[in-house]
Order: C-alpha cells, then sequence, then structure tokens
C-alpha cells in the first residue's frame, strides 16, 4: 500500500532533486513569498501524503465513473495516479474478491481520519440494506464504517445527493441519499449532482481539495459554489432566443432547426443548477441544450419524479392524479366561478321571493362584502 | 335605492377607506392583473415568432411587465401593513384579527350561515363584515405574503448571488425542495389569487346591489352610504 508523498510521485516520474528544488523555489516566488517559504513548500512537499481516497460503490449505474475516467483537464489518469492514492474502486482497481475487500479494512486502519470517502449510489434502507450487497454483506454497513474512519465525503452523482432513479417514487428499497442516511457518523459531505456529473466538475472538485486541503466553498446545499451556483439558463448560448420569445415548439419545426429555445419543450434549464452550458461535455465538445434537446435537470433533486421531461409545467403529485399547475389552479378557478354563479342565482331568487312578501323588506341583507 | 323613507330610516355617510387605502386598493388591482396575465405567459409562452433574436425581446418584455408588477405589488403591500399601524380602524381589518375573541367567531359563523342563504338578514358593519375579514386575510393577506417571497426567490435566481438571493432565494429554494417546485408553486398561488378575485369580485357586485349600503363605490370615494340606520362598527 503506497504511502507516497508529493516528492516520492515527482521522483518517480522522472523529476531530479535538482529540478524538485528549483520548483520549490519557484513556486515561492510566483506565489510572492519570502526564499523562506522555498522550504516549506519543500518540506510540504516531502511529507505530505497523498490523499488517499476510498470509492465506494452503491446503488448506481457506474456512469459517475464512466464520467470521471473522461476527464480531460486534469486527465483522469493523471488525478488517478499522481494526484490521490485511490485505494479502492472496484470498478478501476486490478484487484479483486477478498483481496480487493481487504483494501479497504486496511485503508481505514492506516488513514484512520486521514482519508477521503467517495460514495456513488446510495444505500437502501429497505430490508435492513439487504438490497446492495457488496463481498457478502449490506452496502450500508460499509458505508458506515468507512464514514466512521474518513475525513470527509464526497457524494457523487445524484444517487449518493439526492436518491436519483433508485430512490424514485415509489421508491421500494428506500434508497436514500448519502446526507440522509440514519446512523451516519457526521462528517462534511460535499455534493456532485449530476447523472453524471460533468468529468471537469468532478476532478476538479479533486483537484480543489488536494491543492487547498479543503473543500471548495459550498451553498447552503452542500453543492460546490464554483460548479453549482448558476443555472443552465443563466449561461446557455439560446438565451438570446428565449428573451426574444423564439421557441421550438415541436422537434420537427422550423425553430428546431434554427436552433431556437427549448422551454416549450421542455428543457429545464431555467431551474437546473450546473455548469453544462460552460464547462460543457466530452471536452467541451457540446452539451444536451446544444445537441437540440432540453435539458432534463438531472442534478437537480427528484427530478425523476417531476413528470414529463417534455412540459414546462411538471407534474404534482399527493393529488391522486397527476397534474400540474394549471390544470389544479384551472379546476379550482373553475369550480369558484361556478359556486359564485350558482350562489348569484340562488341570491336573485331568494330576493325575488322576499319581494313578493311584503314582510321582509325590513330583514333584507346589509352585510358588507369582501 | 328611493324607497319611501320611514321617520328613522335616514342616509348615513361613514368615512371608511382612507386616500392611500382606496389607491392601494387600485394599484394593486392593476399590477394583479398584468401579473396575472403576464405570469400565466411566462409558464405558456405565446407561439414563437421568426426573424432574427436581435430584433425582438418580446419575452424579455413579458417577464420586464412581470418583475415591474411584483415590485409596485410588493412596495404598495409594504407601505399598506404601515398604514394598518397609522391609518383609520378600518385599515387594520385585514391584518389583526380577532381569533381569541369568541363573539368574533359567532359572527363568522353568522355571515357564513348568510352566505349560504340560511339566515335572511345580515348584520350591518361599517368595515367589512367578520368573514370578509378573515376570508381576505388568509387568502389575500397571506397569498400575497406567499406570492412575493417565492417571486423574490425566484427573481433571485436569475440575479445571482446578491441582496435578494441572500434573503430569499438561498432559503426558499431548499424549503421547497427545488427550483422547479418553487416554481410550481407559485403557479399554484397565482389560481389562488385568482380564484380570490372571482369571489371577491362578486361579493362585491352582490353586496352593492343586495345591500343597503354603498359597496364598489366607498372604494373610489371612500364614504360608505347607509340607509336607515348607523352600523354598530
Amino acid at each position: 500500500m503506497a504511502t507516497e508523498t508529493f516528492y516520492d510521485v515527482m521522483r518517480r516520474q522522472g523529476i531530479t532533486r535538482r529540478s524538485f528544488n528549483k520548483f520549490c523555489s519557484l513556486t515561492a516566488a510566483a506565489l510572492g513569498l519570502s526564499p523562506a517559504h522555498a522550504d516549506e513548500i519543500r518540506h510540504a512537499m516531502e511529507t505530505k501524503p497523498r490523499l488517499p481516497v476510498l470509492w465506494l460503490h452503491g446503488l448506481e449505474c457506474t456512469c459517475c465513473s464512466e464520467s470521471f475516467i473522461r476527464s480531460a483537464h486534469p486527465l483522469a489518469k493523471d488525478v488517478i495516479l499522481s494526484m490521490i492514492s485511490l485505494d479502492y474502486d472496484d470498478t478501476l482497481m486490478a484487484a479483486a474478491g477478498h483481496q480487493a475487500e481487504a483494501i479497504i479494512a486496511e485503508t481505514i486502519e492506516k488513514y484512520d481520519g486521514n482519508f477521503i470517502l467517495a460514495v456513488e449510489g446510495n444505500p437502501p434502507l429497505n430490508q435492513e440494506g439487504m438490497s446492495c450487497i457488496i463481498g457478502g454483506r449490506p452496502f450500508l454497513e460499509q458505508l458506515k464504517e468507512a464514514a466512521d474512519h474518513c475525513k470527509a465525503i464526497i457524494s457523487w452523482g445524484s444517487c449518493a445527493s439526492w436518491g436519483c432513479v433508485q430512490a424514485a417514487r415509489p421508491n421500494p428499497t428506500q434508497a436514500t441519499p448519502v446526507h440522509k442516511v440514519p446512523g451516519l457518523a457526521d462528517k462534511p459531505i460535499i455534493k456532485v449532482p449530476g447523472c453524471p456529473p460533468i468529468a471537469e466538475v468532478m476532478t476538479g472538485v479533486i483537484s480543489y481539495i488536494l491543492t487547498f486541503d479543503r473543500f471548495p466553498e459550498l451553498d447552503n446545499q452542500g453543492r460546490p459554489k464554483m460548479f453549482y451556483s448558476q443555472r443552465i439558463h443563466d449561461k446557455c448560448y439560446r438565451r438570446p432566443h428565449f428573451d426574444a420569445g423564439q421557441f421550438v415548439e415541436h422537434f420537427d419545426d422550423e425553430g428546431a432547426r434554427k436552433g431556437y429555445c427549448l422551454y416549450k419543450v421542455g428543457c429545464k434549464g431555467p431551474t437546473t443548477y450546473n455548469a453544462c452550458s460552460t464547462v460543457r461535455w466530452n471536452g467541451g465538445l457540446s452539451f444536451p441544450i446544444q445537441a437540440g434537446h432540453g435539458c432534463l435537470g438531472c442534478s437537480e433533486d427528484g427530478f425523476w419524479d417531476k413528470g414529463s421531461f417534455y412540459d414546462r409545467l411538471t407534474d404534482i403529485n399527493g393529488f391522486g392524479i397527476e397534474a400540474n399547475a394549471d390544470q389544479i389552479g384551472g379546476a379550482a378557478a373553475g369550480l369558484v366561478g361556478a359556486g359564485v354563479i350558482a350562489h348569484a342565482a340562488a341570491s336573485a331568487v331568494k330576493r325575488a321571493r322576499s319581494k313578493d312578501a311584503p314582510s321582509s323588506d325590513t330583514s333584507k341583507n346589509t352585510h358588507e362584502d369582501a | 335605492m328611493a324607497s319611501s323613507p320611514a321617520p328613522a330610516e335616514r342616509v348615513q355617510s361613514v368615512y371608511v377607506y382612507e386616500a392611500p387605502v382606496r389607491l392601494w386598493h387600485w394599484i394593486n388591482a392593476l399590477a394583479i392583473l398584468a401579473l396575472c396575465v403576464t405570469g400565466y405567459l411566462i409558464g405558456k409562452p405565446l407561439p414563437a415568432i421568426g426573424g432574427e433574436p436581435y430584433a425582438h425581446f418580446l419575452f424579455g418584455k413579458i417577464r420586464f411587465v412581470h418583475f415591474v408588477s411584483g415590485q409596485i405589488l410588493l412596495v404598495g403591500f409594504a407601505l399598506r401593513v404601515y398604514w394598518a399601524f397609522v391609518g383609520n380602524v378600518h385599515a387594520r381589518e385585514l391584518f389583526f384579527i380577532p381569533v381569541t375573541r369568541a363573539p368574533f367567531w359567532k359572527e363568522v359563523f353568522y355571515e357564513l350561515k348568510c352566505y349560504m342563504l340560511m339566515k335572511k338578514s345580515a348584520k350591518t358593519y361599517a368595515g367589512h363584515n367578520p368573514l370578509a375579514q378573515i376570508s381576505i386575510h388568509l387568502l389575500f393577506v397571506w397569498g400575497i405574503v406567499f406570492m412575493l417571497v417565492t417571486g423574490l426567490a425566484l427573481y433571485g435566481e436569475g440575479e445571482g448571488p446578491g441582496v435578494i438571493h441572500t434573503l430569499f432565494t438561498s432559503w426558499v429554494i431548499p424549503l421547497f425542495g427545488e427550483s422547479q417546485d418553487v416554481h410550481t408553486w407559485h403557479h399554484l398561488g397565482m389560481w389562488v389569487i385568482v380564484s380570490f378575485v372571482i369571489v371577491h369580485i362578486y361579493a362585491a357586485v352582490r353586496d352593492d346591489i343586495l345591500s343597503r349600503h354603498s359597496s364598489i363605490s366607498s372604494m373610489v370615494s371612500g364614504w360608505k352610504t347607509f340607509e336607515g340606520g348607523r352600523p354598530r362598527h
């Protein structure tokens, strides 16, 4: 098991001691520090171990891992081989079976309180977690045990952050996002939602933690502000069409060919916090809206339960039937209108009747209106 | 209204709605009309227009009218709450409900029965009757507060980090779940206001016709005229 320092990694990659010293001096100069600080940097590089990471998988589809390995800046291989010490990731590691599982115990013992726990997917709580078994025991147990000893937790993707598809209604296994797991050790959690998250966002978060030895600034829902403080809509290149009132009405119409705004065909860009419209995907090549399809809002809580991906007005559950705000509100306003008409008719009839009876004149309605 | 006046029946007037209240009422009415129309169009935009995007700003204008009307509603509401403290006794009817007073509830149920056409006569009030008071308070006052808070939260989303974002967006969105949920509830809120407006206008017109006091004109002049006897309150 590696307890390599950053210096060790540099030496292993063919960098000489002389070059390393130069690097430390130059870094100190570049940061505007006095020459004495070059020694501190050197000391830190020589003694700081690479950050050990345990990457556990619960109920998930591995799309987060698939995304992660496609990171271009920095390359995933640089993150895994040079920046972090990825001690356990059952998808990427060579070891398998009992040997692989033994690494978890070893890391927990060796780096107690000093490793990062990256969680892809989430644990199901029903049937005591039996819906997700890793190495013969529930993932729920494995997660809790690792969380007890870790330094901090990264919730990869919408599964770990919000619950995602396995937690969608009616959620038969009671799949639960990491921060809501009862009895989980109280450790700092950073959420990196998305289905999957953008590769560069994932590696960017890791790079930040390594460089500054702390989490990036988080919003009050625990997401890094640097990637999740703006909506897709805010930086969308089709935004001018939105402001102009030019919308795609159908996917085969002229507006679709001209690249109009996808708002009316259900784009969730205006309600989705993510970096797709700026960082984009596959090395900055494209993102869903650029490809002509609306945003599904995959990095938002409960996006599976909001009805059609192709409607702006999403379903409101809990009314027995699925209906959107206009159907429910319109029906309510219609009922009120009908009630008003019926009441007006009844009032008129009653008044006509009381006019016939002469005695009722003194008992006319004199109440006040709304 | 020219019925033969009995000795006791003479027309009396009470100054109920002060000028700021009347001004607020009608500005509010216009703002709500603009907000409902533009809000509906934001949820369900008009058919797309052609041409180059630099030549048009239709949706931007619709949203602009919505935001401006919303801000007018906000300022108006704030001044109205202020007026509830400094205005006359009728100015605070909508904001201070005597929920702990048993007679108040008795009168609420009495009014309910009148509206259900089970009672023939109703008591006379200078301002709002207790039923009107409580329904305006619950549906309108809190409805507007709800719409202002969710509206500001949604506005803060577009504006990005800043005062409005910190004061509203930062806690409202997690409270409802996510942004889309806030949109949905804001949309439902509009229908609550629309339903209220329907009942409100109906009750005002009905009252004007059926009762012996002025109703609609009092929101223009401020004076409410009563045929035969002054109101108790």
